[in-house]
């Protein structure tokens, strides 16, 4: 096992960057998350640490040893393809045979090494079959096998489960958690699914445009975005963004208001860059809205309902053009056309100064600060 | 009642109606001729009719006349070997070819047009450069006489029994590569780059990574190229025609030049024909045999 560090990375085809610069640097055995939209560079980056990708520019160590000129093999590194990538005319023994038989390791030893991953991963019975007789989670079961035969100190999962069907990613990510806890090994695990972020992450870092927005626990980025990007990428339904003016600010607190707000909102924030006068975006999660009974910080007519049973997601118009999403509770009489109060607290939600950095909070749920304890390795 | 349901989903009619315009053209221009021809085998049936000696049932005395003919043996032995050498070098070059023009080079487009240019010129032209490069005061000789710095004078190439049926091989695969030049880099853009990249994460050379992932992955490519090519090269004429006229020696005749020959010059119609059901069985079974041993895998992960 082992740590990674990253310092100043870039990547360019031709005059085209598409990595700008990422510091980062992983402990020994965390689970790293890479999120972000479709073409922000994740999988290049995943790709570079992996060495299929060349660096352009900056330094990549793995457990101290700078690595920027060594071949993938000689990185310590595994990865699981989004394809699984399996050799189709090879058995799954062979398939996980493969690298130590390149490697002239002792046969038996590779017997030992192969029989281990299956027990592991509970597909002894499947060891001579070939990859066109395997379900997708058969198959991608083989390709993790593949990879544990390799004892890396790095794993590395580019989108493993996105070929996989609902019910199936559900258990394959319990696994895979379960797999990180018994191997206590390094993993960086690409994904665009939100869900598998914060349920596997130790850390999850979000990408845009080849740059990262902010790195932290999960609950740290859904309780503390540094960004209006960070906080409308996490969490579902997104964060509500909308555009308030200052109207006091003090040590400890910072008064909003808006047209479409009934009342002033004070907000326990340091103020940093928000002077009174100055424009801000307000972030409130949905599910920090409630429905109100008679009046609401905002009342607007409901223009969409969508019943999900326990709750109801509602999209109230907001004074002109704003519409606010909110999850309200799933028993509440609602109609579309019909008005509805809602209202929030000033300690739940977010203020952005007009460049979209977040003011720091001071009321956040001690949650937030928790790391996930980790198993003694 | 029951009667018009049936013919409802009775779909039997629509499908002869539909595949009859093509079971036509087969028909007429292939069944139709080769039972014309199996009949002609019967016959003394000549070119240019003879009124003293008219058409006649003559039984298997073609078929006979064929198998004791030394003519007949050497035809087939040369057709296989021209099959034999031009399969596998014309398949590996392709594949080299693909390969290349398929890898990142900066020049691969140029290569890819260089290597199709003679794929696209006719065989009469492709013979026309070439005879100049077999010439005794042509290019190759030139080569030779260059490398051995004056001491060897080369080699009459055409008109050499041993050097004949290789110099014709390599008209043939330069001619022929480019065509399957381009099945190949199909077949190479059809591989999971994720493969490679696999390959590469395992440790793999070039060379072990050609074997693990390249050659399994053109499976089905290299069984169509093989049975096309081979198909292709049984049929062997123009070159040969053009370049030796199946000389020195017979060293080059083919069996379809045979047919020819046999035919159109000597006028023996029956005997050609018979010449042409023996030479229709044999490509039959081999066609037959490589489908039946070479077979696709059809479920590709
Ligand atoms: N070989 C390449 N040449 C040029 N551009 C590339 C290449 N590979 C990836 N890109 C570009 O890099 C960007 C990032 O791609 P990628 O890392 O795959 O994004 P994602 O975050 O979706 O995994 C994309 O805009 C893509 O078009
Ligand atoms: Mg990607």
């Amino acid at each position: 096992m082992a740590s990674l560090s990253i310092e100043s990375l870039r990547k360019s085809y031709g005059s085209v960057e598409i990595i700008k610069g990422v510091d980062l640097t992983i402990t020994d055995g965390e689970f790293v998350v890479f999120v972000g939209p479709s073409g922000c560079g994740k999988s290049t980056l995943l790709r570079m640490i992996a060495g299929l990708e060349e660096i352009t520019s900056g330094e990549l160590k793995i457990g101290g040893t700078v690595v920027n000129d060594l071949a993938p093999k000689e990185r310590g590194i595994a990865m699981v393809f989004q394809s699984y990538a399996l050799y189709p005319h090879k058995t799954v023994y062979d398939n996980m045979a493969f690298g130590l038989q390149i490697a002239k390791v002792d046969k038996a030893e590779i017997d030992a090494k192969v029989r281990d991953a299956a027990r592991i991963l509970k597909m002894e019975h499947l060891l001579d079959r070939r990859p066109n007789q395997l379900s997708g989670g058969q198959r991608q079961r083989v390709a993790i096998g593949r990879a544990i035969v390799r004892n890396p100190q790095v794993f590395l999962f580019d989108e493993p489960l996105s070929n996989l069907d609902a019910a199936l990613r559900v258990t394959m990510r319990a696994e895979l958690a379960k797999l990180h806890r018994d191997l206590g090994a390094t993993m960086i695990y690409v994904t665009h699914d939100q869900v598998e972020a914060m349920t596997l992450a130790d850390t999850i870092v979000v990408f845009e445009g080849g740059v990262i927005r902010q790195a932290g626990s999960p609950l740290e980025l859904y309780h503390q975005p540094r960004n209006t990007f960070v906080a409308g990428f996490i969490g579902s339904p997104k964060m509500n963004l909308l555009p308030v003016t200052v109207v006091a600010a003090t040590a400890d607190s910072v008064t909003v208001a808006a047209p479409w707000m009934t009342a002033h909102l004070t907000v326990p924030v340091e103020p940093g860059r928000l002077a009174p006068g100055s424009a801000a975006t307000l972030g409130i999660r949905p599910e920090h809205m409630a429905a109100g009974s008679e009046t609401g910080l905002i009342t607007g007519q409901v223009t969409l309902v969508e019943r999900l049973g326990h709750q109801t997601i509602v999209e109230v118009a907001a004074g002109e053009g704003a519409g606010v999403t909110a999850l309200i509770d799933g028993t509440r009489m609602t109609a579309v056309g019909s008005t509805l109060p809602l209202t929030f607290s000033g300690d739940d939600v977010h203020l952005f100064d007009a460049d979209g950095v977040a003011a720091v909070r001071l009321k956040v749920p001690e949650i937030a600060r928790a790391r996930r304890e980790r198993p003694a390795a | 009642m029951p009667k018009k349901r049936s013919s409802l989903h009775d779909q039997s009619r629509p499908a002869l109606v539909l595949m009859a315009p093509a079971g036509l053209l087969i028909f007429v221009f292939i069944i139709a001729p080769f039972l014309l021809s199996l009949g002609l085998s019967f016959t003394n049936q000549r070119l240019v009719p003879n009124p003293n000696l008219p058409t006649s049932f003559q039984g298997f005395s073609n078929y006979l006349r064929l198998f004791g003919n030394a003519e007949f043996w050497q035809s087939f032995r040369n057709t296989f070997t021209f099959a034999l050498l031009v399969v596998p070098l014309q398949s590996a070059l392709a594949l080299g070819a693909a390969m290349l023009v398929n890898s990142r080079l900066p020049a691969r487009n140029v290569f890819r047009g260089i290597f199709f240019l003679p794929t696209v010129l006719t065989m009469v032209v492709v013979v026309v450069i070439w005879s100049n490069l077999f010439q005794i005061n042509g290019f190759f000789n030139a080569v030779i006489q260059a490398v051995t710095f004056g001491a060897h004078p080369g080699f009459d190439w055409l008109a050499n029994p041993a050097l004949a049926m290789p110099s014709i091989v390599l008209v043939s695969v330069w001619q022929g590569f480019g065509f399957q030049m381009v099945i190949y880099l199909a077949g190479l853009q059809g591989i999971n780059p994720e493969l490679y990249e696999a390959a590469r994460v395992d440790g793999a050379s070039r060379w072990q990574e050609f074997w693990a992932v390249t050659m399994p992955g053109l499976r089905n490519t290299h069984i169509f190229v093989v049975v096309t090519t081979t198909i292709l090269a049984l049929k062997l004429f123009a070159q040969v025609d053009l370049l030796t006229k199946g000389g020195p020696l017979g060293s080059t005749q083919t069996v379809v030049r045979l047919i020819y020959e046999t035919g159109f010059r000597k006028g023996q119609v029956g005997v050609a024909a018979a010449l042409s059901v023996v030479f229709f069985l044999v490509v039959l079974a081999i066609s037959v045999g490589q489908r039946v041993f070479l077979k696709e895998d059809r479920e590709v992960a």
